[in-house]
């Protein structure tokens, strides 16, 4: 090697690991539950980031997890923007839950162009929060999803069938919802190992 | 008062090029005029010129010295079509637009619009670059008096005279077949050794007068600005229709872009010049033996911007299926509402490429339907399917309040709740009403939780427990 070359050169060079980088996770959303918000890395939901929620049934509570954190986006202006929802939202109760109906949008894309919907709502960057209930999801439209979230800044939840919980995915945080106790188990968080404890999920209504 | 005159040289030909694409140009390629036992070639584009060609030709002849030589017949209309656009796009720069009573050219007052575009210089730099966008090959010249400037732009490609003496200066040097005389009269004149125009302003008016007749007084005149110069104002219309013959049968929708890309841009150009925005257009597709395909395009907001338009109708276009090859595409813009530009933060923190909402919601819609970007609206009313409704556009939101339990997800329809040993949490509520809208509703609603763990919104007939109807969700 004829010249002498600059430390930070080397560094830059993709080749090369530095172990620290990577802990350095950003501050995330609160969720709006003490114990999951402890648990997490960033303190709340990844920003800029999928998240994957797999539920074992319907009406399981997906929402109850949701709303804190949707409500507090669209209270700040954010649009909130539901992508084939497979019911109806009932606006009385969203609205008693913090949401701020002006700012909720959904798209009903048939079940046909969800995806691609979601994609486009991710990557505009004019949306705070976009959930999506896709029929069918590979991994390799979840990667494209998670980097559309990337570059449009946007918060991305996906909920799944809990059976989908052995396949790898590579959104930012997976989280599995159990009934009986009601606990959410954390597959998967990036930037830390995911507690081993499953964490209790209070049920504070009735 | 300064003059422009933006006069088109070979506007025939420009008419009917810019609509193809770049090989086309690229080709030797005629107009042609005449009976058709004696075609004559009227217009040529750089690449026949090179070869040889000449207007006046036959058209035989020109086949024999370029075989390849590509003619179609000329349409007076399209080079008046296009004119009519450039007057459009004209008013953008000026109030005062004429394009009477001169066949090839557009003339504004520019003058008055020094302060909002810049000095001349600057000004002319950006008027050439639109018109090399657009398609037009083009003259440009500025005058004191509207008619100089036409007589000059003939000579003259790109010239500024400011003053009266100026331009009485380049117009004595103008040589005498360009200056817009009586054609007759211009070649008696050079054959009486009179070469520019200067030497005519010499002569005493009262000869000119009994050798001419008053015409070419007149004539002169008005070049020298003596006369008052009364230019009928052009007045932009309402309504914007376009087309363009494709010249063959295109079959993939993605060989259409390119004209439509043109037809947008004419529109987009049009919308600004009238500052308005276009909320509906259509898209008609002309075929050989069938009926025309109509695509129709709406947009909740008015729009004028050629990209955002442009992306619309490619979306469209890309799930449209035309029944036969089209042969021309016209475009109609009948609505054309006030636009109100989208106004953007002085530090927006958003990326070059990233959407606004309303941008966003359109593209959804262009591709999903027009319904498919929904609101919720809350109503006062009891009954569940009717507490809220579905709407399009956005409006204010009011606040309903309720110390009831509410589910969160409601079914479309309630359905037999199927589950062996419900737990009743909470409940009966009562909701009984309707009676007044043939939407009687009489109903006892229990929040119940089911063996799977899910906790439902049910309800049964008044006064029973069971069997229960599915109609929501504690999500």
């Amino acid at each position: 090697m004829g010249r002498a070359l600059r430390l930070d050169e080397v560094l830059s060079d993709p080749r090369i690991w530095r172990g620290k980088a990577a802990n350095q996770t950003p501050d995330g959303l609160s969720t709006g539950h003490a114990a999951l918000d402890a648990a997490l890395p960033g303190n709340g939901w990844p920003r800029s980031a999928l998240s994957e929620i797999l539920l074992p049934a319907d009406g399981i509570g997906e929402l109850r997890l949701l709303l804190p954190a949707l409500g507090e986006l669209s209270r700040q202006g954010g649009n909130v923007v539901l992508i084939d929802p497979p019911y109806t939202p009932f606006p009385l109760a969203w609205q008693a839950q913090g949401l701020e109906l002006a700012k909720l949008q959904i798209v009903d894309s048939s079940g046909r162009d969800s995806l691609w919907s979601a994609e486009q709502c991710l990557r505009a960057g004019a949306c705070a929060a976009v959930l999506l209930w896709p029929r069918q999801v590979d991994d390799r439209a979840l990667r494209r999803l998670q980097v559309a979230a990337e570059s449009g800044q946007s918060i991305g939840f996906v909920c799944r069938d809990a059976r989908h919980a052995e396949q790898s995915s590579p959104v930012a945080l997976r989280l599995r919802l159990h009934v009986r106790p009601s606990e959410i188990e954390v597959l998967k968080c990036r930037g830390a190992a995911p507690p081993t404890q499953r964490i209790p999920f209070a049920d504070g209504r009735h | 008062m300064l003059w422009a005159c933006l006069r088109l040289p070979s506007l025939a030909i420009d008419a009917v090029l810019r609509q193809r694409d770049e090989s086309t140009k690229q080709q030797p390629f005629a107009l042609i005029d005449g009976p058709p036992q004696r075609r004559v070639l009227a217009a040529l584009n750089d690449a026949a010129l090179a070869l040889g060609l000449m207007p006046g030709q036959s058209l035989a002849a020109a086949q024999a010295i370029c075989p390849s030589l590509h003619a179609e017949p000329i349409d007076p209309r399209h080079a008046e079509r296009s004119r009519r656009l450039l007057a459009a796009w004209a008013y953008r720069f000026s109030p005062l637009v004429a394009i009477e009573p001169f066949d090839d050219a557009v003339l504004f007052e520019a003058e008055g619009s020094f302060n909002l575009f810049g000095p001349w210089l600057r000004f002319a730099g950006r008027l050439h670059a639109e018109l090399d966008a657009l398609g037009f090959q083009h003259h440009l010249v500025l005058a004191p008096n509207p008619h100089a400037a036409h007589a000059l732009a003939a000579a003259h490609a790109d010239l500024a005279v400011t003053t009266p003496d100026a331009q009485q200066r380049a117009l004595s040097a103008l040589p005498m077949q360009s200056a817009g005389l009586d054609p007759r009269a211009a070649t008696r004149l050079q054959r009486m050794g009179l070469r520019s125009l200067g030497r005519l302003f010499e002569l005493p008016r009262d000869a000119l007068a009994k050798r001419f007749g008053p015409a070419l007084l007149d004539r002169l005149d008005e070049l020298r600005g003596t006369a008052p110069a009364l230019l009928p104002m052009y007045r932009p219309p309402d309504r914007f229709e376009a087309q363009i013959e494709l010249g063959f049968e295109v079959v993939r929708t993605e060989a259409l872009l390119f004209p439509i890309r043109r037809l947008v841009g004419d529109l987009a150009a049009f919308l600004s010049a009238r500052d308005g925005g276009v909320q509906r257009f259509e898209l008609r597709f002309r075929h050989e033996d069938h009926a025309p395909t109509i695509l129709q395009l709406g947009l909740l907001a008015p729009e004028r911007d050629p990209q955002r338009l442009f992306d619309l109708v490619r979306q469209r276009l890309e799930r449209l299926r035309l029944a036969a090859p089209t042969l021309e595409i016209e475009l109609h813009a009948r609505e054309l509402p006030a636009f109100v530009p989208e106004a953007g933060g002085l530090f927006d923190p958003r990326q070059a490429q990233q959407l606004s909402w309303p941008q966003l919601r359109e593209r959804l819609r262009a591709r999903l339907g027009g319904d498919a970007v929904r609101q919720l609206q809350p109503l006062s009313d009891h009954r569940p399917e009717r507490a809220f409704q579905q709407r399009r556009e956005e409006r204010r939101q009011p606040v309903i309040q309720t110390t009831s339990p509410r589910p969160t997800w409601l079914l479309p329809r309630p359905i037999l709740l199927r589950d062996p040993s419900p737990r009743i949490l909470a409940g009966p509520e009562r909701i009984e009403s309707g009676w007044w809208d043939n939407g009687d509703t009489r109903r006892d609603y229990y929040v119940v939780e089911t063996s799977r763990g899910q906790r439902a919104w049910v309800f049964c007939a008044v006064g029973e427990t069971g069997p229960f109807q599915l109609h929501g969700w504690f999500a």
